[in-house]
């Protein structure tokens, strides 16, 4: 790579979706956007911004509050050979379009002997903490992660932004590109080149010898923070980006496991059956032999998410439950300020 | 690019007149006291008192106490999530309604719903919900279980299912009204058409823009009215929840208004032409009401002021009690995830082991 010039810029994570949705609109003229408010009013989080102006609304399409009807219909165009990128407001929205995600996006190669393949990108942000109350603050990945047929990917940066959307843009199969509402602003240094990630690849994002934690999304954020924290007071913590729900790096979290022979899953969606549960089952079958402790998981409170600011803060797993967890599996006793 | 201005379409039916003047000022004391209890969550969301989304009825406010004036105490009520308006016009204090949007445990929702899902069981409020359209299949099974409870007749109870113009074209909306339509339930389906959809117009959502024709799929009668005519809105809502209480005949009623500010409080609106906003302004409801009231000799100029001063004081009075009211407790989380206690619920909070060594 050539070292001369500057080949990244700190942009935030909306930037870097916002120029690869632009780059992949200008690459191939197959790749359309669809969705609600992403035209005349620029995105509810304003990831389209200037697109519709510039692609005009053959290519940036304003859909109506139909999202089982304008998902159907991205489906519908991506077996004909069209690209679509449809964003769903919040993941919360799916659960009206997840017939046609579940039900036929991801049967219809399998169940057709190959004979079609589905190029569709569906963009959507989950996450709770801001007070948003029950139906508007889900972590559903779980529901899409366990669909065969379908790839989920829940980038953590910016540049990860980036290099995964270019590579769901491209990819032949269905893929569910999860964002959340607690990075949108996020800033992270973003290579100028083309990036296009290899989907299915976790990412050891800080090395340690004392204990791995696997997060994923907004979740690897907070689990850096603790990391770097706890690093201060000696501990050395390997942090593992899941990057990918579906497929699973299962050996990039086992071989960090191996390694550290401690496991900490930090995941914002409830614990039963929760994204966490499959970690640590893989973690058993594994690497059993070479861990030191049960594995734990930090998860969300298996309520539906209150509105009112304590009851939502009590809820949702913070850095400090997160540290407090390491803490414990370290068989360290804990300083006041995890409380 | 903005959206372009919209003319308003002709009713299909009419205000009689020739109305009390007691009527007229209540009315126009709740139009008074919607306005200013939205103002003031308004300010209070820049305060950070309150969070999340929070949509106003700003300019919807004729609309509202039309609606409200037609529902009977016995009928019930299902709404979107712009319901501050409603709730209140329901007669609940505006004290509850404020500490709902604090997230305080005094709020009608015991402060675990906020803006989006104002419910209160007693006035058959039967909720505020914040995905579009979700309350519409519901509100028909509610209409379902009257028929089922009720016999027929001006006694009977009906239900009334608010939504908005961008939520006909979501599929619940269709499904529920073929439910309706041929299940003869008594339910009137009030399309709040102000317009936008968030940022999109009527004309860009829907291939029919004249959305109370959309009842005709599901051979129910469909009427459009003024909803900047309080009186007009209140006699087609009620000549609606007749036919449905009494004839088990639902009813697609269309109410045109202007929403004054964006669809919600974070909403700078930049999308809207400066035609439309001030069309929007110029037809809000509020002054032009009060304005009318004056000029018919139905309030002095001293009247209205005193009105829209009370209205004020006692949105202020809200402000206090929220502000003052606890928090839920935390203690309390999981205390309405279930009606029927059960073996082996989960309740560890984030972090806590689920389980001891055996
Ligand atoms: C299923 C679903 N899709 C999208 C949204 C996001 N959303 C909230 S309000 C809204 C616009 C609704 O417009 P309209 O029905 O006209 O009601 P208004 O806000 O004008 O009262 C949208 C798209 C949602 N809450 N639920
Ligand atoms: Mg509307």
């Amino acid at each position: 790579m050539n070292t001369e010039v500057a080949t990244t810029r700190t942009i935030t994570y909306r930037q870097a979706l916002n120029e690869t949705l632009r780059a992949e609109l200008e690459r191939d003229d197959k790749v359309f956007l669809i969705g609600e408010e992403i035209g005349i009013f620029e995105g509810s989080y304003k990831i389209t911004v200037g697109l519709l102006e510039d692609f005009g609304p053959d290519r940036v399409i304003d859909a109506p509050i139909a999202e089982e009807g304008f998902v159907g219909a991205a489906l519908g165009a991506a077996m004909l050979g069209m690209r679509p990128v449809v964003e769903i407001m919040t993941i919360n929205f799916s659960l009206i379009a997840i017939d046609q995600i579940v039900n036929h996006a991801a049967k219809m190669r399998s169940m057709f002997a190959g004979q079609v393949s589905i190029p569709l990108v569906i963009r959507m942000p989950g996450g709770g903490g801001q007070q948003l109350a029950a139906t508007h603050s889900q972590n559903l990945e779980v529901w899409y992660a366990h669909i065969p047929g379908l790839k989920v990917v829940a980038p953590s940066t910016p540049a990860d932004a980036k290099a995964l959307l270019t590579a769901a843009i491209r990819d032949d199969d269905p893929v569910i590109f999860l964002e959340n509402l607690s990075l949108y602003s996020a800033k992270g240094e973003v290579p100028n080149d083309e990036q296009v990630a290899e989907i299915g690849k976790a990412a050891v994002v800080k090395t340690g010898t004392d204990l791995t934690i696997v997060s994923y999304s907004r979740g690897t954020t907070t689990a850096l923070e603790v990391a770097r924290q706890l690093e201060a007071e000696g501990l050395s913590i390997e942090v593992v980006d899941l990057r990918s729900l579906r497929p699973l790096d299962r050996d990039t979290i086992c071989a960090s496991v191996k390694k550290t022979g401690h496991a900490v899953v930090f995941e914002d969606d409830w614990l039963s059956y929760g994204i966490g549960a499959e970690i640590s089952a893989t973690i058993g079958e594994g690497v059993f032999d070479f861990l030191d402790a049960p594995v734990r998981r930090v998860a969300a409170a298996e309520v539906p998410l209150p509105y009112a600011k304590s009851l939502e803060k009590a809820a949702l797993p913070s850095a400090a439950d997160l540290a407090r967890v390491v803490r414990e599996v370290l068989n360290i006793s804990s300083t006041p300020n995890d409380k | 690019m903005a959206a372009k201005a919209r003319t308003r379409p002709e009713s299909t039916v009419e205000s009689t007149g020739g109305e009390p003047a007691d009527t007229l000022r209540d009315y126009y004391e709740q139009m008074s006291l919607v306005r200013a209890f939205e103002l003031r969550s308004s300010e209070m969301y820049a305060r950070a008192k309150i969070g999340g989304y929070c949509h106003l009825n700003l300019g919807e406010e004729a609309t509202v106490v039309g609606l409200m004036a037609a529902i009977e105490a016995r009928d019930y009520l299902f709404t979107g999530y712009r319901d501050h308006g409603y709730a209140l016009l329901r007669g609940l204090s505006p004290e509850r309604v404020m500490a709902e949007l604090f997230g305080k445990v005094t709020g009608v929702s015991g402060g675990r719903g906020g803006s989006m899902h104002l419910f209160d069981a007693e006035t058959r409020l039967f909720g505020g919900y914040g995905i579009v359209g979700g309350q519409i299949p519901p509100a028909t099974g509610a209409a379902l279980a009257l028929k089922n409870q009720e016999v027929a007749g001006p006694d009977a109870a009906a239900v009334m299912c608010l939504l908005g113009d961008g939520t006909t074209n979501i599929g619940a909306f269709h499904e529920s009204l073929n439910l309706a339509g041929l299940w003869k339930l008594p339910i009137v389906y009030v399309i709040v058409n102000n317009g936008l959809g968030m940022g999109t117009t009527v004309e860009k959502a829907s291939a029919e823009p004249d959305l109370y024709k959309r009842g005709a799929s599901y051979r129910m009668p469909g009427v459009r009215v003024d909803g900047d005519d309080v009186l007009a809105v209140r006699d087609a809502a009620r000549d609606a929840l007749q036919q449905a209480r009494e004839s088990r005949q639902p009813v697609l009623l269309e109410v045109m208004c202007y929403r004054l500010r964006g669809h919600s409080v974070v909403d700078p609106a930049r999308y809207r032409s400066s035609e439309d906003t001030t069309i929007a302004q110029q037809s809000d409801p509020v002054p032009s009401f009060r304005a009318k009231l004056i000029s018919a000799g139905v309030l002095s100029e001293t009247d209205a002021a005193a009105i829209d001063e009370a209205a004020d004081v006692r949105v202020s009075e809200a402000v206090v009690f929220a502000d003052e009211s606890p928090e839920p407790d935390v203690d309390d989380l999981f205390k309405y995830v279930y009606a029927t206690a059960v073996a082996n619920m989960p309740t560890a909070l984030a972090g806590e082991p689920v389980m001891d060594a055996l």
